[in-house]
C-alpha cells in the first residue's frame, strides 16, 4: 500500500523545479523543534517504564492511569514535534481530519467494548474458564 | 509415482484442479457458454472494426476523470445484469419450492447465488455508479481539469474491476461464498466453509476496497484543493457537497472492512482465533467491526444520489434549490451520525436494554435530516415550472419510494419491533425500498440527466419513461408482498418453504420481478434507440436542461481540458448566475494548457493484484509470492517515471473552441 | 435593466481567469488522509485486542511471555530512528545530499534493528508454544503488533527506494515531498508504537 500510494505526483498544476518559491504544504523544521520532542518523548516513555518495572506504585489503577496520561501526552508531543501539526497547515484540513479520525477512533474502540462487554454480561457464558469466573 | 504427481500438481496449482469447473451443474455451464459467446462476439466485434488500439489508447489507459467515470457506469451496468439475473433466479425459486416442489436450484447453488447478489449489487453495481457519477461530475461542477491524483484515479478503477473479474471468475472456477453478503463467521470460517468460496468473497472485496479508498482520498484531495477561485465551501454545489461528505465516509469506513477482512483471513488462512468458538474467539466481534464499516457504507451509497435529486429538482422546477445551507448541514450531520447507529443492524446479539435504546434513538434521530432533506425537495418543486423530463421522473420516484423505505426503516428502530423483524422478509423488502428507491432510481435519474454531459447527445425519453414506469411498478408488485410475508415472520434466505398459502405472496413478488426485467431491457433499449438517434438528439448548446452549474458552460462532451479558462466563481448556481449577468463565451487570448499523460501503469497493477487474489484464493504460493514481489516492484518502478505530463498548445485549444464556437454559432 | 448590462459587459472578465489557474499541490493533504486510514485501521486492531485481549484460553498471559527489557530496547530503537529522520529533514532543509543520505540511512539502520528484535520476540514466543493460533489474546497481540512490523518494513522498503531516488535525481520539489511524506509515514508508526507500548505492553503485565 505505502508503496503505491506515495507516488502519486504533481500531475495537472505546477511543475518539478520551476516552483513558486516555496514549498507548498511542506513544514518548516528546525532543529531545536526535534531536539525538544525528542527530549520529551524520551522522559515520556522511561517513566511508564520505569513505573511498570520497577513496580513504584502498589496500586495498580493508580499506575495504568499514569501510564495513560503518558502515552495521551507523548502522542501529542509527536504531533507537534515530529508531525509538525498545527491548526494553519493545509488551511486547517490536515487538523480536522485528524479530530475526526480521533472521534471516530474513541466511537469505535469505546463502542466495540462496551457493546461487547455487555453481550458478555446479559449472555450465558461461553467457555468452561468463563463459568468458572461467573460472578 | 501417484504421489509424486499430486504432490506436483499441489505445488504449480495448490487447490485449483479440473474439479473446481463446474461440469455437473447445468445451469452454470449454459450461462458459461453463453457469456463465452456473448464475449467472443465482442471480441471478435471490437477485432474486426479495428478498435483494439482506440480503446487501450483513449480508454483503457485513460487519465480523463469523465473517461474513467464513463468506464465505471459501464461497469456498474454490466454488473447490474449479472446481479439481477441472480435476483430473478431466486424470485423463480421461491416462487416454484413449495412443499413436494423443491424447485430448480440445489441450496449449495442457491446460498451462492443470494450471496453473489448482494455482494455485486452493493460492491459492483452500487458503488461503481456512485464513484462514476462523482468521476464525470465532481471536477466538472467545481471548474477543474481533472482530478487531484489522476494516475490513482485509473488505478482505482482498475482495483474495482479486479474486485469484479474475482466474482465473476468464481462462477466457473470453483464457487462462491454461501454465507450471506457480509460472510459472518464461525460460518465463513475455515471449520465450516473449507471451500473457496469465501476466500474468493474476501479477495475480491479486499481488491475493490483499496480502489475505492483511494479514489476516496483522491475526490477529498480534489474538492479541498481545486475548487475555481470564488467557489467557497457554501458556494460549492449540493452534489459536491454530498460527494465531499461521502468520500469523508470512504476514507473513514473502508480501512475497518479492509481490517475486518484480513482478520478474517487470518483465521482461514493462519489459523488464529479471532472469530472462532474456540480457543476464546468471538464472532459477534466480526459482526460488530464490518457493522462500523457497514452502516457509514449504506450513506457512502446513498448520500450523493441525494446531492442527483438536489441537482435535478432545482434544474426541473426552474428555481434555486430550497434551503441550500440546510441541506449542506443536513449531509454533513448524516455524515457524523452515520458512525453512531451502527448496532441496529444486530439488536439481536443480545446486549443489554441501554445499549438497544442508545442505538435505537440514534437511529430515529438521523432520520431527521433525511427528512430535512425531503421537504426541501418539496419546497424547491412548491410553485416552480415542473418539467417532468425522465430525471425528474425518477427523482418524483425516489420521493414517493424512499418515503416509505424510510418509515419501515425507523419502524425497525425500535429495538423491541427489531426482535420480532430480524432477518425477516420486513427487513429484505425494507432495504430494497431505500436502496433500489433511493441509490438505483437515483442513480437512473443521474444518467439520464448527465448522458447528454458526458456523451453528447441525449437519452431517448420515450423509452426512458417506459423503462421508469416498469421499473417503479415491478419494484411495488415485487416488494409489497415481502413486507407481508416479513410481518407473518418468514425469515430471509430460504429455499424451500412448506406452508402452501404464502406461495401466492411469492408469485406475485416474481411477477414484480418479470416488470423489472422489462425495466432493464426497456433501459438497454433506450441507449440502444438513442445511439440510433444521436443525430437528432445531440446537445450542440453543451445545457440541454438549463442547468445551473459550471458543468452545463462547457461543451457536450467536454473537451479533455475541461475548461479554456477556468472560470470565476461569484454565487451558488454559478451557471445560473453567469447566464443571468450577461456572460460572453471567450473566443480568443488561449493559453497551452498543462495536462497529465496516459499510463498503462494503473491497468499493470490492478492486473497483477489480480492474479495475486487470484493466487491467494488457491494457495498457489509460489504465485502469491511472485506475484506480489512484482507489483510491489512494479509501483516501485513507476515511481521513477518522471515523464508524466504534456501541454496542449494554445493553437490545439483554439481549434477546439473555434469548433465550438461555430457549433454555438449554427444553433442560434 | 440597461444599466446592468452595460456594467456586466465592461467586466466580462471577471467570470474566468486568463491565466492558467494556479492549484496548491494536494500530495501532502492527500498522504495526510491515507494516514488518518490507516489509523482506522489500527483502531480496529486496538479495539480487537481490547475485546479480545483477556481470553487466554486457559494459555499463557501477558505476565507471563512479556519481557519489557525487550520492549523498552525496540522502542528506544524507533525512536532513535524518529530523530535520525529529523536530522535528515534538517539535512534536506540545507540541501546537503550525502548528510541527509547518510541521516536516512542511520534511520533505516534503526528500523531494521526495530524488526530484528521484533522478529526475535516473535520467535521466542512461537517456539514457547504462544503463537498466534495459542488463543485470542495470542491472535489479537500478533495481529497488531505484526501489522505495525509490516507497516516498518514498508517503510524500510520505501526508505530504501528514496534514497536511490534521491541519489539520482537531487533535491527537486517532488522528491523533497516524497520524503516529507516518508517523514510522516515513519512518525506516524512511532505514534502508533506509543499506543503499543503502552496498551498491549504495559498494561498487559499490569493486568
Amino acid at each position: 500500500m505505502s508503496a503505491v500510494s506515495h507516488n502519486h505526483d504533481d500531475l495537472v498544476h505546477g511543475h518539478d523545479d520551476h516552483g513558486h518559491g516555496h514549498d507548498e504544504g511542506m513544514p518548516h523544521v528546525t532543529f531545536k523543534g526535534y531536539m525538544t520532542g525528542f527530549i520529551l518523548s524520551v522522559i515520556l516513555t522511561a517513566i511508564p517504564f520505569w513505573l511498570v518495572m520497577a513496580k513504584v506504585i502498589p496500586d495498580n489503577k493508580v499506575t495504568v492511569a499514569i501510564v495513560l496520561g503518558f502515552a495521551v501526552i507523548q502522542v501529542l508531543v509527536h504531533m507537534v514535534y515530529f508531525l509538525h501539526l498545527d491548526t494553519t497547515s493545509e488551511g486547517g484540513w490536515n487538523m480536522l481530519a485528524l479530530i475526526f479520525t480521533a472521534m471516530l477512533l474513541v466511537i469505535m474502540f469505546a463502542g466495540s467494548l462496551w457493546v461487547m462487554y455487555h453481550m458478555n454480561a446479559n449472555m450465558m457464558p461461553v467457555s468452561v474458564e468463563d463459568m468458572r469466573n461467573m460472578p | 509415482m501417484h504421489e509424486t504427481t499430486s504432490n506436483l500438481q499441489q505445488l504449480l496449482l495448490g487447490r485449483l484442479g479440473w474439479e473446481a469447473i463446474p461440469l455437473h451443474e447445468p445451469i452454470l455451464l449454459m450461462t458459461f457458454a453463453m457469456v463465452a459467446v456473448v464475449g467472443l462476439a465482442v471480441v471478435a466485434w471490437i477485432t474486426k472494426i479495428g478498435k483494439w488500439n482506440y480503446l487501450w489508447t483513449e480508454w483503457f489507459t485513460s487519465i480523463d476523470h469523465k473517461k474513467i467515470g464513463i468506464m465505471y457506469i459501464v461497469l456498474a451496468l454490466v454488473m447490474l445484469m449479472r446481479g439481477f439475473a441472480d435476483a430473478l433466479m431466486m424470485r423463480l425459486q421461491q416462487a416454484m419450492a413449495f412443499g413436494d416442489a423443491v424447485g430448480y436450484l440445489p441450496p449449495h447453488h442457491y446460498d451462492q447465488i443470494f450471496t453473489a447478489h448482494g455482494v455485486i449489487m452493493i460492491f459492483f453495481v452500487a458503488m461503481p455508479l456512485v464513484v462514476g457519477l462523482m468521476n464525470i461530475v465532481v471536477p466538472l461542477q467545481i471548474g477543474a481539469r481533472d482530478v487531484a491524483f489522476p494516475f490513482l484515479n485509473n488505478f482505482s478503477f482498475w482495483m474495482t474491476v479486479s474486485g469484479a473479474v474475482l466474482v465473476m471468475m468464481s462462477l466457473f472456477v470453483g464457487e462462491f461464498a454461501r454465507t450471506g453478503w457480509l460472510a459472518y463467521p464461525p460460518l465463513s470460517g475455515i471449520a465450516y466453509s473449507p471451500d473457496v468460496g469465501v476466500d474468493y468473497y474476501i479477495w475480491s472485496l479486499q481488491l475493490a476496497g483499496i480502489g475505492t479508498l483511494l479514489s476516496g482520498i483522491n475526490f477529498m484531495v480534489t474538492i479541498i484543493k481545486m475548487r475555481a477561485p470564488g467557489m467557497t465551501l457554501m458556494k460549492m454545489p449540493v452534489f459536491t457537497w454530498t460527494a465531499l461528505c461521502t468520500n469523508v465516509l470512504i476514507v473513514a469506513a473502508f480501512p475497518v472492512l479492509t481490517a475486518v477482512l484480513g482478520l478474517l483471513s487470518l483465521d482461514r488462512y493462519a489459523g488464529t482465533n479471532f472469530f472462532t468458538n474456540d480457543f476464546g474467539g468471538n464472532a459477534m466481534m466480526y459482526v460488530n467491526l464490518i457493522w462500523i464499516w457497514g452502516h457509514p457504507e449504506v450513506y457512502i451509497l446513498i448520500l450523493p444520489l441525494f446531492g442527483v435529486f438536489s441537482e435535478v429538482v432545482a434544474a426541473f422546477s426552474g428555481k434555486k434549490l430550497f434551503g441550500y445551507a440546510s441541506m449542506v448541514y443536513a449531509t454533513i450531520v448524516i455524515t457524523i451520525l452515520a458512525y453512531l447507529v451502527w448496532l441496529h443492524h444486530f439488536f439481536t446479539m443480545g446486549s443489554g436494554a441501554s445499549v438497544n435504546s442508545f442505538f435505537g434513538i440514534t437511529t430515529m434521530i438521523i432520520s431527521i435530516p433525511t427528512g430535512a432533506k425531503m421537504f426541501n425537495w418539496l419546497f424547491t418543486m412548491y410553485r416552480g415550472r415542473i418539467k417532468f423530463e425522465v430525471p425528474m421522473l425518477w427523482t418524483m420516484g425516489f420521493m414517493f419510494t424512499f418515503a416509505i423505505g424510510g418509515m419501515t426503516g425507523v419502524l425497525l428502530a425500535v429495538p423491541p419491533a427489531d426482535f420480532v423483524l430480524h432477518n425477516s422478509l420486513f427487513l429484505i423488502a425494507h432495504f430494497h425500498n431505500v436502496i433500489i428507491g433511493g441509490v438505483l432510481f437515483g442513480g437512473f435519474a443521474a444518467i439520464n440527466f448527465w448522458f447528454p454531459k458526458a456523451i453528447g447527445f441525449k437519452l431517448d425519453a420515450f423509452w426512458g419513461k417506459v423503462s421508469f414506469w416498469f421499473w417503479i411498478s415491478g419494484f411495488w408488485f415485487a416488494f409489497t408482498p415481502l413486507y407481508i410475508l416479513g410481518l407473518m415472520g418468514v425469515t430471509r434466505r430460504l429455499s424451500h418453504f412448506d406452508d402452501p398459502s404464502l406461495q401466492i405472496w411469492f408469485i406475485i413478488a416474481a411477477f414484480g420481478a418479470v416488470l423489472i426485467l422489462f425495466g432493464i431491457l426497456a433501459m438497454l433499449v433506450q441507449i440502444f434507440v438513442s445511439i440510433r438517434n444521436r443525430e437528432a438528439l445531440r446537445d450542440h448548446t453543451g445545457d440541454p436542461w438549463g442547468g445551473r452549474t459550471l458543468e452545463w458552460s462547457t461543451s457536450s462532451p467536454p473537451p479533455p481540458y475541461n475548461f479554456a479558462f477556468t472560470p470565476r466563481v461569484h454565487d451558488l448556481d454559478a451557471w445560473s448566475d453567469m447566464k443571468k449577468r450577461g456572460y460572453v463565451r471567450p473566443t480568443k487570448g488561449f493559453i497551452a494548457i498543462h495536462m497529465p499523460k496516459n499510463t498503462a501503469a494503473g491497468m499493470v497493477l490492478a492486473g497483477l493484484a489480480t492474479v495475486f487474489g487470484f493466487a491467494m484464493i488457491w494457495q498457489i504460493w509460489w504465485l502469491v509470492i511472485t506475484s506480489f514481489v512484482v507489483t510491489v516492484g512494479a509501483a516501485i518502478v513507476h515511481t521513477f517515471n518522471n515523464d508524466r505530463d504534456y501541454y496542449i498548445p494554445a493553437e490545439e485549444v483554439a481549434r477546439i473552441e473555434d469548433a465550438r464556437t461555430q457549433q454555438l454559432a449554427g444553433q442560434a | 435593466m440597461a444599466n446592468t448590462a452595460t456594467m456586466n459587459n465592461a467586466s466580462a472578465q471577471e467570470f474566468y481567469l486568463t491565466e492558467e489557474h494556479h492549484v496548491e499541490n494536494g500530495t501532502m493533504l492527500g498522504f495526510w488522509l491515507y494516514l488518518m486510514s490507516d489509523c482506522l485501521i489500527f483502531a480496529c486492531l486496538f479495539a480487537m485486542y481490547g475485546v479480545l485481549g483477556a481470553n487466554y484460553a486457559a494459555g499463557p498471559s501477558p505476565k507471563d511471555l512479556f519481557d519489557l527489557e525487550l520492549v523498552a530496547l525496540n522502542t528506544s530503537m524507533l525512536l532513535l530512528s524518529s530523530i535520525t529522520y529529523g536530522f535528515a529533514m534538517l539535512e534536506m532543509a540545507r540541501k546537503r545530499k550525502t548528510a541527509t543520505l547518510m541521516w536516512l540511512a542511520i534511520t533505516g539502520c534503526f528500523g531494521l534493528a526495530f524488526l530484528g528484535i521484533e522478529l526475535y520476540e516473535f520467535h521466542h514466543l512461537i517456539h514457547e508454544g504462544a503463537g498466534p493460533q495459542r488463543s485470542a489474546f495470542l491472535s489479537a497481540f500478533f495481529t497488531l503488533v505484526g501489522t505495525h512490523g509490516l507497516h516498518v518494513t514498508f517503510g524500510c522498503i520505501w526508505l530504501v527506494t528514496l534514497m536511490v531516488q534521491l541519489h539520482k535525481n537531487g533535491f527537486t520539489t517532488v522528491m523533497r515531498r516524497r520524503l516529507n511524506c516518508l517523514s510522516l509515514f515513519w512518525h506516524f508508526l512511532d505514534v502508533v508504537w506509543i499506543g503499543v507500548f503502552t496498551f498491549v505492553y504495559l498494561l498487559g503485565v499490569l493486568r
